[in-house]
């Protein structure tokens, strides 16, 4: 089911993909990652998508689309990885915080402007 | 009216699982001129041709339809069984019902309906066949091979042993292709010179061959024992009669600055060259693009020094017609061009190179003499990445090729190898896909360069190669250890795709000998038939077929060679009686026909008939000559007048398939 949302937003068919690495060997985001370019093809795969949503390596994705322009056999793992993204934010009634929950969020980096935005956002 | 014996195939499962033959052939007893019909298990077996031979004599029978597999299989048993029975083979036909009809459709009601109007429009036909008397046409006892490389080479040696005439053509000044540019071969790591250098040697010497170096095909007319050739030797401006090779003029020639073809543009040559030491034939050749005589009339050094008087600067391109009985295509291959390969870095660093390249830089008659050294600054490389399918195994699009070239996994571990062993000091990876190493000895050959040689083979692929401060920052993934790599290498070696040669498709134009969507020949049948072109007379000769090592060249070139040798130790061979005949009652003279007809088999010729009130006309009509005629029907649909028909297929036939089909 969830396959079948990924595989609709993003149009990839990860059966495609012949394990070659290719587009781990281009990320240059890779080393900020819990699961890689090559992973996020066999895992949409294999079905393990609720395991890619909870990682917070998908956010790492510069969306540089280096593994999109490499790879042999025109998988487009970035196109997933947004599929993905996408298919958290879309989970109506999950994605939201509570106010509450923001202060142990909070970043001393993060600015003050981004802060209040976020109270906005999630006071309602 | 015919009396029809209708024959049903269960092909054992193939075709009885889809399709009711019980009621395929009870439904085609139905049809007029049917007088017997039935089915059987297996048609083609001998008790099958047996029955086909018994009914024929019982009910006389005139006409035979089988419905069974493609035509292709096995219309030539039946011919053969009713031929025996004295049934005019040509009084066959065959319903596909297998190809065509059980093997597509799931619904056996649907495939049982089809089968049964696939075999009314066969009884339709055979209606209107007429029994056809083959001629036969002579065979011309001599072969011509296109492409002198080790397939080429082989297939010639092969002819000529079998006493036969053969010619080479080859393009490049010298016969030997590729495999004169390796240095060593996988898995016994024997020199290739050494062992290819005497069949170079043998085909000059041996009295059965003629090589046509510098030279390429320009036309081709005929068909199968009788094929007319034109062949353009082109202009050496050296008159190889005179010629005795002894190099004086490729040191004396002041254009130096000539990129080197043969070291693949690593060093330069003179503008007057002999490729390499043992080329064949050894004479010299000059470069119309570089040399100053031929391009503004001002030098003549090589004519000074040539003792021999051998240098001739208004010799001409010559034209040579020869005839053959059979054709064997050997055009080879050649890596494909690595730039648009951006990542890796091929355009941007001379130490980024290809694997023909690092052949020439490992050979003792390479640019560097043997010693592996960087082209960019000579210095010797102590980190070297080997990156495998570098363009093979890409879902088409323009940048890369969709097959596996099937020979880089053998001799990148040949070149991993060579590295470590005469230079134990450097550090080798291997980044693959796959390691696919399927032929005899190689698996092993591949574990020696892990287990003895320890090179690093890493599953992953080269992301990215950045030159910078004279290293080349690889950046490269190890799926096994889910980790990315950055290596600081000396050099970079790609191992690149492989693709038929450039000439091959204007050559199948010629041949007419159909092509894949690579540009790889196709043959006959990709099993039982692998040598040959489904053009008759055509066959094929290494990797113009398809990518291929050494040894399975050298076997598919002695048995294209064992297929010229049958064909030619034939004095007639039988014509297909199927040709075109034009009404003459009904041609207008346009011709259409001629100019579509791909053998030359069309000529027109004026004649008399008579006209109204005892007056004679003199009209322009069309004829065929039915022993050029290959019976392919392009006339038939080229002409406008509907005067031409095609002696099995005649209009009148297919037309009442077709109206038996639309019943």
């Amino acid at each position: 089911m969830l396959m079948d949302t990924i595989a609709a937003i993003s149009g990839v068919n990860p059966r495609k993909c012949m394990r070659c690495g290719k587009c781990s060997g281009s990320c240059p985001a890779y080393d900020e990652m819990e699961y890689h370019p090559h992973q996020f093809v066999s895992m949409v795969e294999s079905g393990r998508i609720e395991e890619l949503m909870a990682s917070k390596g998908i956010y790492t994705c510069l969306s540089c689309f280096a593994c999109i322009e490499r790879c042999p056999r025109s998988v487009e793992p970035a196109r997933l990885i947004e599929a993905v993204r996408l298919a958290v934010i879309r989970q109506q009634g999950k994605n939201h915080l509570t106010p509450e929950q923001i202060p142990q969020l909070l970043d001393e980096d993060l600015p003050q402007q981004a802060i209040t935005s976020a109270f906005r956002k999630y006071k309602r | 009216m015919q009396k029809i014996g209708v024959f049903v195939c269960w092909c054992g499962s193939n075709i009885a699982a889809t399709v009711d033959v019980e009621a395929v052939s009870q439904a085609l007893a139905q049809e007029p001129g049917v007088v017997f019909s039935t089915n059987y298990q297996y048609m083609c077996s001998q008790t099958g041709q047996d029955l086909i031979r018994d009914k024929i004599k019982e009910y006389g029978l005139t006409g035979v339809v089988v419905c069974s597999c493609s035509p292709r299989m096995h219309e030539n048993t039946f011919r053969k069984t009713c031929e025996k029975a004295g049934l005019n083979p040509y009084m066959v036909e065959i319903a596909n019902i297998r190809e065509q009809c059980s093997w597509i459709h799931k619904d056996k009601a649907e495939a049982t309906e089809k089968a049964i109007i696939l075999g009314r429009a066969a009884i339709a036909k055979v209606q209107l066949n007429a029994p056809l008397q083959a001629g036969t046409s002579p065979v011309k006892k001599r072969a011509l091979v296109i492409g002198g490389g080790i397939a080429g080479i082989q297939t010639a040696l092969d002819i000529a042993d079998a006493g036969f005439q053969v010619d080479i053509v080859e393009k490049k000044p010298t016969i030997g292709g590729k495999m004169t540019q390796i240095d060593k071969t996988f898995p016994t790591l024997d020199c290739a010179a050494c062992i290819l250098t005497p069949k170079m040697v043998d085909c000059a010497q041996n009295e059965n061959i003629h090589i046509y170096a510098y030279s390429e095909v320009e036309a081709v007319k005929g068909f199968v024992g009788n094929f007319k050739v034109t062949i353009r030797k082109k202009a050496r401006f050296v008159d190889t009669t005179k010629c005795t090779g002894c190099g004086l003029c490729t040191e004396k020639c002041p254009q130096k600055k000539v990129p080197n073809e043969f070291n693949l543009g690593l060093d330069n040559r003179r503008a007057i060259y002999i490729p390499f030491a043992q080329a064949v034939p050894k004479v010299a050749t000059i470069d119309p693009d570089y040399c100053n005589m031929l391009k503004n009339g001002k030098c003549g050094v090589c004519a000074k020094v040539c003792g021999a008087n051998a240098i001739d600067y208004k010799q001409q391109d010559e034209l040579i017609e020869e005839e053959y009985g059979a054709i064997v295509a050997a055009t080879g291959f050649n890596p494909i061009d690595l730039s648009k390969f951006n990542e890796f870095g091929y355009s941007q660093s001379p130490d980024v190179v290809s694997s023909l390249e690092f052949e020439r830089l490992m050979n003792a008659a390479g640019p560097t003499g043997g010693t592996l050294l960087r082209p960019s600054d000579g210095k010797h490389p102590h980190t070297i990445v080997f990156v495998q399918c570098v363009g093979s195994r890409c879902d088409g699009g323009e940048k890369g090729k969709p097959y596996c070239s099937k020979i880089c996994c053998m001799y990148t571990a040949k070149h991993a190898m060579l590295c470590r062993e005469k230079y134990p000091d450097t550090d080798v990876y291997v980044f693959y896909i796959d390691v696919r190493t399927p032929g005899k000895n190689f698996d092993e050959f591949y574990r020696r360069a892990v287990e003895e040689y320890g090179v690093h083979y890493i599953k992953g692929m080269v992301g990215k190669v950045v030159p910078e401060n004279g290293k080349l920052k690889v950046q490269a993934s190890d799926l096994l250890d889910n980790r990315q790599l950055h290596i600081d290498a000396d050099m970079v070696v790609l191992a690149a795709a492989i693709e038929p040669d450039k000439s091959a498709r204007p050559l199948a134009t010629m041949l007419t000998a159909s092509m894949d969507t690579n540009d790889f020949f196709t043959e006959a049948h990709p099993k039982l038939r692998p040598v040959e072109s489904p053009t008759a007379g055509i066959f094929l000769s290494g990797a113009c077929q398809g990518p291929k090592d050494i040894p399975e060249t050298v076997a598919q070139a002695g048995a294209a060679a064992s297929k010229v040798i049958g064909l030619l130790s034939k004095d007639h061979l039988l014509c297909n009686p199927c040709t075109a005949q034009p009404d003459e009652m009904m041609c207008n003279g346009c011709s259409s026909c001629e100019k579509v007809c791909p053998y030359g088999a069309i000529t027109y010729i004026d004649k008399e008939f008579r006209g109204p009130n005892r007056t004679t006309l003199l009209r322009r009509v069309a004829q065929v000559n039915p022993a050029v005629c290959q019976g392919c029907g392009a006339c038939t649909v080229a002409c406008m007048s509907g005067a031409m028909d095609l002696k099995g297929f005649s209009n009148r036939q297919i037309m009442a398939e077709v109206d038996a089909i639309c019943k």
